[in-house]
């Protein structure tokens, strides 16, 4: 697959930073002129993403961790996402993958995390290593037929 | 101010704006929670007319609500949601808990 443009950008994993990097992928998404409701389903899931590095990797951790988001234009308009985090890792990938499970219930935490992700790009891979960290890879075809509702 | 609360009778109002995500989802659920506390509505309305963007974190703010406010006997309507808040939810099947209009 060839890679047309790339960015990395590296922020430290607070909460006030998830609009951060909602906004950052839709500055970049621009470029493959997406619809708002292509946009509106990118920002959703990278949201997801964010917050799952936020609120459980680096939890309990004594110095705030770093997030990386790396966002490619990849040949026939696909749009490429990775959020990688060097937190504590996913035991079992599988399990936390499954809609409404969350390892933390009483935090009203919906448990929708990867199913909204999985729901809103065409493919998400999860690559997880205990204590060591774990990358979430989304990608979607940006499609350039309008001849749908959006303008 | 992310959230306008207004009371009449047995309903309260709430009128949510901006982006409701992991980082403002705690001051709505606090300023919500105050307003169900004092008032025990039978009746939670969730105006999402000025809200921009949602992710699963609005899930979990309106599920918290939907069994507060059930403790009292009440029910939850949520209104002006726009296309992409109405996917999440209906991802969620919070159309079960709730009337979304």
């Amino acid at each position: 697959m060839k890679i047309l443009s790339e960015v990395k950008i590296t922020f430290s994993a607070e909460s006030r930073n998830e609009s951060f990097a909602r906004s950052a992928v839709s500055a970049f998404a621009v470029r493959l002129d997406p619809s708002v409701s292509e946009i509106g389903e990118i920002k959703t899931a990278v949201s997801e993403a964010v917050t799952n590095c936020i609120v459980h990797a680096y939890r309990g951790a004594s110095a705030k961790g770093k997030i990386e988001l790396v966002l490619r234009e990849n040949e026939n308009h696909i749009l490429y996402i990775k959020i990688k985090d060097r937190g504590c890792g996913i035991d079992d990938v599988k399990k936390a993958m499954e809609p409404l499970y969350t390892s933390h219930p009483e935090e009203e935490r919906a448990g929708l995390g990867f199913a909204v992700m999985e729901s809103f790009m065409d493919k998400v891979t999860v690559r997880s290593v205990p204590q060591k960290g774990t990358a979430v890879i989304m990608t979607r075809k940006i499609l350039s037929d309008r001849s749908g509702t959006d303008t | 101010m992310p959230v306008i609360i207004e009371t009449e009778e047995n309903t309260v109002i709430a009128h949510l704006s901006g982006e409701i995500d992991h980082h403002s989802a705690k001051e709505l659920r606090s300023d919500i929670d105050l307003a169900i506390d004092r008032h025990r509505p039978e009746k939670l309305v969730l105006d999402f007319d000025g809200v921009t963007f949602m992710d699963s974190s609005g899930i979990g703010l309106v599920m918290g609500r939907y069994k507060a406010v059930k403790l009292c006997g009440g029910c939850v309507i949520i209104e002006n949601t726009g296309s992409q808040i109405k996917k999440v939810m209906r991802l969620a099947g919070l159309d079960r808990l709730a009337v979304i209009k």
